[in-house]
């Protein structure tokens, strides 16, 4: 080639398709589509929770997109139905991810509802699930000698428990364990409604 | 938002529409028609069959010399050429000193954080195998140390790498000196200011919490300004050319400076995107980030050190035609393959996988042009320590490519989606691709920039084997790995933490792998800063250029 307005005009023509293809038409598709009724928006509490959720990157290790079995043994492990476009229509930034060091989470609030349970899996992950490779988040909770009457005490089998004093979550770690028991995608849809893959 | 789109579709056909014809008026025209003597572009009249690597000892070159292209240079030259070809090599002198402060700042900037996100790759693996390690502050959970590591080696390294070399090359591409390097060098200080920034803000806990697109908003838009200041160069250069013909490198490098700052911003602008769509988004922005940004900077810069290494001219210039218009059509489609069987539009994820599939043809387009330019001469792979770097990215940037084709195919999808096999395949675009050739340019280009030889060969060899050994542990047990922990994934008779447990002896591989690899980028920093503060107390004399070099070659 020897004109460089070939190339500026061919590269653009490349990427204008591309971004037709893959972000206006689909845009188009989808910004029709309304939220199903047995959703509920976030809860100011589950929003923080949310960003919490994204700013520790939870993501980079846990999917919220449990597939079809014809992909994989989702529903069986107890993850839940094929997930559609309109279950995320609260969600900002997506949460999708591409990973599962752990597992899928989208449904997590209906496998693992108990408040005890996730707080005491957010300070140690492997006093409830041995083997687990998740951080610990001993910086969302406080060591106190004397909890107080509002306080929410962790409870943790002896071994994973501080020689003296009573673990307490923070605000931000009840926030989290709120938006973890709010993912519960279980009410039923209808996957051809939403032109979506089953 | 129904207009915005709406208007954004009419433009998006208009622009469609307005180019086709532009095409044909070009294919008319013969805008598009080459011989021979555009793949020899890049060299002096007279000078094809003469290597060059600043890289090397004067000895060493004449060895490279003699392998290279297969003799001990010509006799049969009257003086009248000779004098021509050392008047154009002097030239050429010149057009080098015209980028040095610009190929300085940013390849000065990418070794920095180079090392920086190394490390912080390094506590990421270290903490899937040890998840207790580091866990007192929020700073240093494994989401944000694993983000900060991505964003380290992709925007402060990768990017600056490659934009380094860029601007480096186009006053040799175009013959002519670097306009307006001031506008690059304001470049550089606003990306690094960006990802520096940037990366506080992730180890902080502000993110935008897009893969690939974490950095805030806010701090982006310095990112998107340094990129297009670094167009600018380009774009006066390329008015000010001496060539008839542009050569390929030059395609693949306006194409990759005109795509970056348009897929940024359109990923970036907040409050547009919702739900999946925004998911959509992303993977369209984190796959064209590889696919237009950072694979034409590496294959721009190989297709140059190659040929001009070896004193060969590339094997056919239309088959790299075919390789940089293929691969701008089917790599920025491909996105999507990264939600097959999402909960996205079924038929957006076709269009991808089709498309990932069809990527076969512009690379192997580009990898057999490369091939069949270094047949027969593989043993300058010995010599010089830049083509060995530079080849060996290409030939992993096949690999690579095929594979990734391989992954979008549904069935092959299905075991390796979400596992670490995934990792290690970024890891062989990004490293073994394009790294390797980054690392070789830049042996290549120092000698030029800083007018001063690389002090110590065998740190060179050192670095070499360090990172080719440590990404070989790397991406062979991370591979293998990620392949059980799918198989594990998809037994229903198996409990989910069967494939957490698999995977340990090959997470420990990983960070033994990396570990070379960081030794090896160490070593490579060490010698930089050396060479670069001039410390070294051994010397084997000032670089040759122009009527000396060819004197001595022949």
């Amino acid at each position: 080639m020897t004109r460089s307005l070939t190339i500026v005009i061919g590269a653009l023509i490349m990427l204008a398709m591309a971004t037709l293809v893959l972000v206006a038409i689909p845009y188009r598709q989808l910004e029709a589509e309304t939220p199903p009724v047995a959703l509920k928006p976030y809860t100011l509490a589950e929003l923080r929770g949310r960003a919490t959720y994204v700013s520790m990157g939870c993501v980079y290790c846990h999917t919220q997109q449990p597939r079809a079995a014809a992909l994989g043994p989702d529903a069986i492990r107890g993850w839940g139905r094929p997930s559609v476009s309109a279950d995320y229509a609260y969600d900002y930034p997506h949460l999708l991810g591409v990973s599962r060091t752990g597992p899928d989470l989208f449904n997590i609030g209906a496998r693992q509802p108990s408040i005890d349970w996730n707080l005491a899996h957010l300070y140690q992950p492997r006093s409830v699930t041995p083997g687990s490779v998740m951080p610990a988040y001993p910086f969302f909770f406080k060591v106190v000698a004397h909890p107080g009457p509002n306080d929410k005490v962790v409870s943790l089998p002896p071994q994973f428990a501080p020689t003296a004093g009573a673990v307490v979550a923070t605000d931000e770690a009840l926030d989290l364990v709120a938006y973890l028991t709010s993912l519960d995608h279980t009410y039923p849809v209808t996957p051809a409604a939403s032109g979506t893959s089953p | 938002m129904t207009l915005t789109i709406g208007a954004l579709l009419a433009l998006s056909f208009l622009i469609s529409v307005l180019g086709l014809f532009m095409f044909l008026w070009a294919q008319m025209n013969g805008l598009m028609r080459a011989g021979p003597d555009a793949s020899e572009v890049i060299f002096a009249k007279g000078e094809v069959g003469l290597v060059e690597d600043p890289s090397l000892s004067q000895m060493a070159r004449a060895a490279l010399q003699h392998v290279g292209s297969g003799s001990s240079g010509r006799t049969d030259d009257d003086a009248a050429q000779r004098a021509a070809v050392s008047a154009e090599l002097e030239a050429r002198v010149e057009q080098d000193r015209s980028s040095r402060a610009a190929a300085f700042a940013f390849l000065t900037s990418s070794i920095f954080w180079l090392l920086l996100g190394s490390i912080a790759g390094l506590i990421a693996s270290e903490k899937l195998t040890s998840p207790d390690f580091l866990t007192g502050s929020a700073w240093l959970t494994f989401g944000r140390m694993r983000t900060a590591h991505l964003n380290m080696v992709i925007y402060g390294w990768a990017s600056m790498a490659g934009l380094g070399i860029s601007l480096w090359m186009l006053p040799r591409l175009l013959k002519t000196h670097l306009v307006g390097e001031h506008y690059a060098v304001w470049g550089a200080a606003l990306w690094n200011a960006g990802v520096a920034a940037g990366v506080v803000a992730i180890l902080s806990g502000w993110t935008d919490g897009l893969q690939w697109l974490e950095i805030p908003w806010q701090i982006g838009i310095l990112l998107a300004v340094g990129g297009a200041l670094c167009a600018m160069p380009l774009l006066l250069t390329l008015r000010q050319r001496n060539v008839h013909h542009l050569y390929v490198s030059v395609w693949y490098i306006s194409a990759a400076l005109l795509w970056f700052p348009i897929l940024y911003v359109v990923a970036k602008v907040p409050h547009v995107h919702f739900g999946v769509e925004q998911a959509l988004v992303n993977w369209w922005y984190a796959h064209n980030v590889l696919g237009l940004w950072l694979t034409p900077l590496g294959l721009g810069a190989a297709y140059y050190f190659i040929a001009k290494v070896l004193g060969r001219p590339i094997y056919s210039y239309s088959l790299s035609l075919v390789g940089f218009w293929a691969l701008a059509m089917f790599y920025s489609q491909a996105g999507i393959h990264h939600l097959i069987g999402g909960p996205v539009p079924n038929w957006v994820v076709s269009v991808s996988v089709v498309q990932s599939v069809m990527m076969i043809i512009p690379v192997l387009a580009v990898g057999l042009n490369h091939h069949m330019t270094v047949v027969g001469h593989f043993a300058a792979l010995k010599y010089s320590p830049t083509l060995r770097f530079v080849v060996l990215g290409a030939a992993l940037y096949t690999l690579v490519s095929l594979q990734g084709s391989l992954e979008a195919v549904p069935f092959f999808n299905r075991l390796v989606h979400f596992t670490q096999y995934k990792v290690a395949h970024a890891h062989l675009g990004l490293y073994g691709f394009f790294s390797m050739i980054m690392f070789g340019s830049i042996y290549f280009v120092m000698p030029r920039v800083l007018e001063r030889e690389w002090p110590y060969p065998n740190l060179v060899s050192l670095h070499f084997w360090l990172a080719a050994i440590g990404f070989g542990i790397y991406f062979v047990f991370l591979t293998t790995g990620g392949v059980l922990q799918g198989i594990d994934m998809l037994d229903p008779a198996r409990p989910f933490m069967d494939s957490v447990k698999v995977l340990t002896p090959y997470l420990l591989a990983r960070t033994l792998g990396g570990a070379l690899m960081t030794a090896g980028h160490i070593v490579f920093a060490y010698h930089f800063f050396v060479m670069a503060l001039n410390l070294a107390p051994r010397r084997s004399g000032r670089l040759l250029f122009g009527s000396a070099r060819l004197a001595e070659a022949e």
